[in-house]
């Protein structure tokens, strides 16, 4: 994730074609393609194992593929020219903040380290990407003293800070309660009507992934069962996908 | 710990490449500097007191008896200076601050906070691991310099305090000053500023390659102190035959 956060802003558009992954000979991802368009919410949703956060590294270059390819805007995310054109940001699934920094140190910190702006432009940026979350008034706390919702926005406004241009959320409901759930899902939507940004987010939260939703890939054992819109998925035929769509204590076995 | 021994030596030179950027990290390398210093200063003073005052104890009562008495000052000098000082409280350091390295970056890696700082760009070895090796490499040789001090003090006082060695303060220290050079407290500081890059560069190694949750950062602990002490005690052997020479 790079470059300059002053730079022209919008979103990018995302293919991923072919892409596998192997470890210690066990495949995890077996062939996955699919498409997102510029601006549009696109979530990767499925069963808890099936590939998603090994997909989502692969995307933010934690990880490299065995085979297949990522490109943005057409330009492969490997090759050495695309380092700093397009800006990137991760949700992390818990936050993933530094424990040892404060709420604002967190959210400036990219700003800060690469030194893009005097600590005052920073200080200013900082207050505007927290007051956009719902957090103007825990800038001083330490991330200890913040519940999981909030660690979750305090992400966000750590992503915002870089204008990105394309957004990951890896699992942003897990763990919380539906009210602090539907105030991520909210804070997604309002970005891609406030930044136009494309986001990305990995879930096996139906609700969530219905709810924001512009468009749906069901992975499963690292293979794309189906791609459509939410009414579109709903409606396929498939009885792994009716299963997870359907789930409940009732009906639930292995 | 061997088996690590070729990412151990990767990470060092990619530290030392980074160096020039230590002055950016100044504002780390103080906090990890003052963090050091105050978790250690008093520990280091304690023990290095009381292992002058255990040579003195040991070494005296004997010198005494074959009428060697004042070589007492210059014994506890030396094996101050050039070997106990500097092997003992790079033992200390490791055990507390080599520690609480691989704890803090390991539990970083475990928690995602590396990764995260991956995705922005920032290089945990500029970010994490350059502060720690400078902050190190400046405290212990500082903190070994006290330890020196303080440890002949100790031993001139049980010289001095008890009845069976009964050497005046001002003849321990006349002897100290005949027998220890300049260069013998130099070689100790030297080699406690090797002993330094060992230890935050093995704990900081630990960290980095912590997996497994809370059981995984116990473990990359308990193989930081160990590794660390380890390497000291051979790197000491090694040291000592170089300075030797």
């Amino acid at each position: 994730m790079t470059n300059d956060p002053t730079a022209n802003h919008s979103g990018v558009s995302l293919q991923v074609s072919r892409l596998r992954k192997s470890f210690s000979g066990e495949e995890v991802l077996r062939g996955i393609d699919f498409d997102v368009r510029p601006g549009e919410i696109f979530v990767i949703m499925g069963p808890s194992g099936s590939g998603k956060s090994v997909l989502l590294k692969h995307l933010i270059g934690l990880e490299s593929p065995d085979e297949g390819e990522i490109l943005i805007n057409g330009e492969s995310v490997q090759s050495p020219e695309i380092a700093g054109k397009y800006r990137m940001a991760l949700v992390f699934q818990s936050g993933a903040l530094l424990n040892s920094l404060t709420v604002a140190e967190n959210v400036g910190l990219y700003l800060t380290e690469h030194r893009l702006k005097p600590p005052g432009e920073i200080a200013r940026i900082v207050a505007e990407k927290l007051e956009a979350v719902g957090l103007k008034d825990a800038a001083d706390k330490m991330p200890g003293e913040l519940s999981g919702g909030m660690k979750k926005r305090v992400a966000i406004a750590r992503a915002l800070i870089i204008e990105p241009q394309l957004i990951l959320y890896d699992e942003p409901t897990s763990e919380l309660d539906p009210i602090s759930a539907a105030v991520i899902g909210r804070e997604i939507l309002s970005l891609k009507q406030r930044i136009r940004v494309t986001s990305l987010v990995v879930s096996h939260d139906r609700d969530l992934a219905f709810g924001i939703a512009d468009r749906i890939a069901v992975i499963h054992e690292g293979r794309i069962l189906t791609i459509g819109t939410p009414d579109q998925v709903k409606r396929f035929n498939d009885p792994v996908l009716q299963k997870f769509l359907h789930a409940d204590f009732q009906h639930a076995s292995p | 710990m061997f088996e690590n021994i070729g990412e151990i030596i990767l990470l060092f030179w990619r530290t030392m490449l980074a160096l020039p950027l230590a002055w950016r990290q100044r504002q780390k390398v103080f906090e990890q500097f003052f963090e050091i210093g105050n978790a250690s200063l008093l520990m280091v003073c304690v023990l290095s007191f009381f292992i002058g005052a255990v040579i003195a104890l040991q070494t005296g009562p004997v010198l005494v008896q074959r009428g060697l008495a004042s070589a007492v000052g210059g014994i506890v000098g030396i094996s101050m200076a050039k070997e106990l000082a500097p092997v003992m409280m790079a033992i200390l350091i490791a055990g507390r601050i080599g520690s609480a390295m691989a704890a803090e970056i390991g539990s970083m890696r475990v928690y995602q906070e590396i990764d995260a700082l991956r995705t922005m760009n920032i290089n945990p070895i500029h970010y994490l691991v350059l502060p720690r090796l400078v902050a190190i490499a400046f405290a212990l040789p500082m903190l070994v310099t006290f330890a020196i001090l303080v440890g002949w003090l100790g031993g001139a006082l049980v010289a001095q305090a008890n009845s069976h060695i009964a050497i005046p303060f001002q003849a321990f220290f006349a002897n100290l000053r005949d027998v220890v050079e300049l260069k013998d407290v130099a070689n100790g500081l030297f080699k406690s500023f090797c002993f330094a890059l060992i230890i935050g560069v093995v704990s900081c190694h630990q960290g980095l390659v912590t997996i497994g949750g809370p059981r995984g950062i116990g473990r990359s602990v308990t193989k930081a102190v160990v590794n660390s002490i380890v390497l000291i005690v051979i790197f000491d052997y090694v040291l000592t035959r170089i300075l030797l020479k």
